[in-house]
């Protein structure tokens, strides 16, 4: 389908490691046919000063390609008029750019709340601020329906985001978030900073994937820049990733049995999470391990007290972990609120590209680390588990195989680590702007960048895209028909972030 | 699940004890709740707020909960709503879209209350701190009693954090920034 859509165009030299195509608007509108029939997932789509780029997988080739439309006076063709999932990702580059979108199915503004004082913020030209009308909630009609709003403040230690349900006594008839209250303005600050100071920033998009983040700017950078990273850096940057991984599915296995009131799970594995965070600390100096990946290489070695600290902990989880797994196999009136809950169709997970285990929950068989797989997977390659049911429980499988594929890697990887330097000086181009894109498999699912660095090795543009921006519209369709009490464990066995989403 | 039960009874708790090489945890928990018990009965109520974190430090707050740090033992406990809250656990650098939201939590909270800003961003210090989307330090939209900085702090940070502000803050109930 791609070599269809696009074998005739020569790529734009300066974009690594796959091509980037410039496409007028009738291939846009190809790649939107294409997107809408299946054939091409959408994996970002994200603005520029005079562009809108997106990048595009054909699973049935592996093969991944960007492609980019220019914006002429101030307009671009929609891709969401054939391919719901761009919807969003449009609305927030209008927010963002001002770019307006021909055709647009839900023009409503998405992460602008009215309150930035320049308006649009990435725009040559913002001004200031006019006032934004109220933001209209899509309407749900019946008797007997009522509306139960929640957030951006929402009961537990978690990120604010806006809830709007329509119920009819217990179930829920529609959910609609409004997010973007978390938006710091990512993509303006890291425009114009050096290559280490973008990388301390893209660190903090979220931080429960501040290790995957870390990881996906150095590719991305280290694409553009054509530079080979070190082999102990290599491998060092993968076992902090899968470490990440292991602690937020451990810490994700238990929220979900707590949200549906059992609470012994949640103890248990907290301890377990709590085990595998210090033994990052004592290996990488650092619990959550941020800033750990550099460009260039990796800032922390692994010496063998940290080795031995890793060890000890993927002993710990071999030991204490399958009688966890026993617990939730057994305890009925946990299955009883995880089975056939939240359902997400294999059709609906299809057309969102759905990243992670919420993707591999719902038979799509898709993790970056397998699908266009990156050094040091390439020659190590991990196993996943790919469900058909797509319920909460499902998730949650999909989660407790990952941990133990995770331990039995980082095992087999700390067996026989290379030697070398850990990082390396990065060359800086002298005349020309260069690009790269990236995909890392985290622990949520694919993370994307894209950064493009200009003469003197300072980020002329940048983007990073989480995995959350195809989650949160699936939670809504997950939750349609159940009951309201059943909100959290779905939510829960998504864990879709806040702060990654709303940039 | 009953097998799981009866084992536990025979296994050593695995939270930590003062002798254990963590007496600054510790001895930071006996003098909290001192303070806690003289000035609010046997607890303290803390709403935690994230007015545009990213989720590194809600993390690090998480952890105090499990069972390493059990800050329930000390009669610190998490309540869902900023009215049940003696205190404002704030984190993150204020985005211009969560302003309004941490202004209306502050004010639902009931007086006697303290404010703790937490972590780099919450002190106004962090990456985001020159961004258009943020305002910057929580000083900047409501009165703080203490800052925890850290990038996230650890969850022994933010205990002897607490501390301070207990121990130090002397006045409580009559507290003039929150008047």
């Amino acid at each position: 389908m791609l070599k269809a859509l696009f074998g005739d165009l020569s790529a734009t030299p300066t974009h690594r490691p796959w091509p980037r195509v410039a496409a007028d608007s009738e291939r846009w509108r190809g790649i939107g046919e294409a997107l809408r029939e299946g054939k091409l997932d959408l994996l970002g789509l994200w603005g520029d000063l005079a562009a809108v780029h997106c990048v595009l997988y054909e699973p049935a080739t592996r093969n991944v390609l960007s492609a980019s439309v220019a914006v002429s006076a101030g307009k671009a063709p929609s891709l969401a008029v054939f391919h719901a999932p761009a919807s969003r990702l449009e609305r927030a580059i209008g927010d963002l750019f001002g770019i307006e979108f021909v055709g647009l199915p839900d023009p409503r503004p998405w992460i602008d709340h009215g309150l930035w004082p320049l308006h649009p913020p990435l725009a040559e030209r913002p001004r200031p601020r006019a006032p934004l009308p109220p933001y209209r909630f899509l309407q749900a009609q019946g008797p007997s329906l009522h509306q139960i709003p929640v957030g951006p403040v929402h009961a537990g230690i978690i990120e604010p985001g806006h809830f709007r349900f329509t119920a009819s006594g217990e179930t829920v008839v529609r959910l609609e978030e409004r997010l973007g209250y978390t938006h710091k303005g990512i993509d303006k600050l890291l425009d114009g900073k050096s290559i280490d100071e973008a990388s301390l920033v893209a660190a903090r998009v979220s931080g429960d994937s501040t290790v995957a983040y870390s990881f996906v700017f150095a590719r991305a950078v280290e694409a553009a820049l054509e530079f080979q990273p070190p082999p102990r850096a290599v491998w060092l940057r993968a076992v902090m990733a899968e470490l990440e991984r292991i602690a937020n599915h451990l810490g994700d296995i238990g929220a979900v049995c707590n949200d549906a009131a059992f609470s012994m799970m949640h103890a248990e594995c907290a301890i377990l999470r709590e085990e595998a965070l210090r033994a990052c600390a004592v290996a990488f100096g650092h619990r959550l391990m941020m800033d750990r990946i550099v460009p260039g290489g990796v800032a922390a070695d692994l010496e063998p007290a940290g080795r031995e600290a890793i060890l000890s902990l993927t002993r710990r989880v071999r030991r204490q972990f399958p009688e966890l797994i026993e617990l939730y196999e057994n305890t009925a009136s946990l299955q009883d609120r995880t089975v056939g809950t939240g359902v997400v169709s294999t059709a609906l997970a299809a057309q969102f590209a759905a990243p992670g285990c919420v993707g591999r929950a719902s038979g799509r068989s898709f993790d970056a680390r397998l699908a266009l797989p990156y050094a040091p997977y390439d020659v190590a390659p991990v196993k996943i588990t790919v469900r058909p049911e797509g319920d909460v429980d499902a998730r949650v499988w999909v989660r407790i195989r990952e941990t133990l594929h995770s331990i039995g890697w980082l095992e087999a990887a700390l067996a026989s680590l290379p030697r070398g330097p850990l990082r390396l000086p990065l060359n800086t181009p002298t005349d020309a702007s260069v690009e790269g894109s990236a995909l890392v498999e985290g622990f949520r699912g694919d993370i994307l960048a894209y950064a493009r660095i200009g003469p003197g090795g300072r980020i002329e543009r940048c983007h990073l895209r989480d995995p959350s921006w195809f989650l949160w519209p699936l939670l809504e369709a997950a939750i349609e028909g159940n009951i309201v009490a059943d909100f959290p464990l779905c939510n829960k066995s998504f864990n879709c972030s806040y702060s990654g989403h709303d940039l | 699940m009953r097998r799981r039960l009866f084992k536990n009874l025979f296994t050593r708790p695995c939270t930590e004890p003062v002798s254990k090489g963590t007496a600054a945890l510790e001895v930071a928990g006996a003098q909290l709740r001192g303070v806690i018990a003289r000035s609010l009965g046997r607890s303290l109520a803390i709403r935690e707020v994230d007015a545009g974190s990213c989720n590194g430090c809600e993390l690090e707050i998480h952890a105090l909960s499990n069972a390493f740090y059990d800050v329930e033992r000390f009669g610190i406990r998490f309540v869902a709503s900023p009215r049940h809250a003696d205190l404002l656990l704030v984190t993150g650098p204020v985005t211009l879209n969560m302003r309004e939201a941490l202004e209306r939590t502050y004010a639902a909270t009931p007086a006697p209350k303290w404010v703790v800003a937490v972590g780099d961003c919450g002190a106004g210090c962090g990456v985001f701190a020159d961004s258009y989307a943020c305002v910057g330090a929580v000083s900047k939209v409501i009165p703080v009693d203490l800052v925890i900085r850290g990038c996230p702090p650890t969850p022994t940070d933010l205990l002897q954090g607490l501390l301070e502000l207990l121990s130090g803050g002397a006045a409580l109930g009559v507290n003039a920034k929150h008047a």
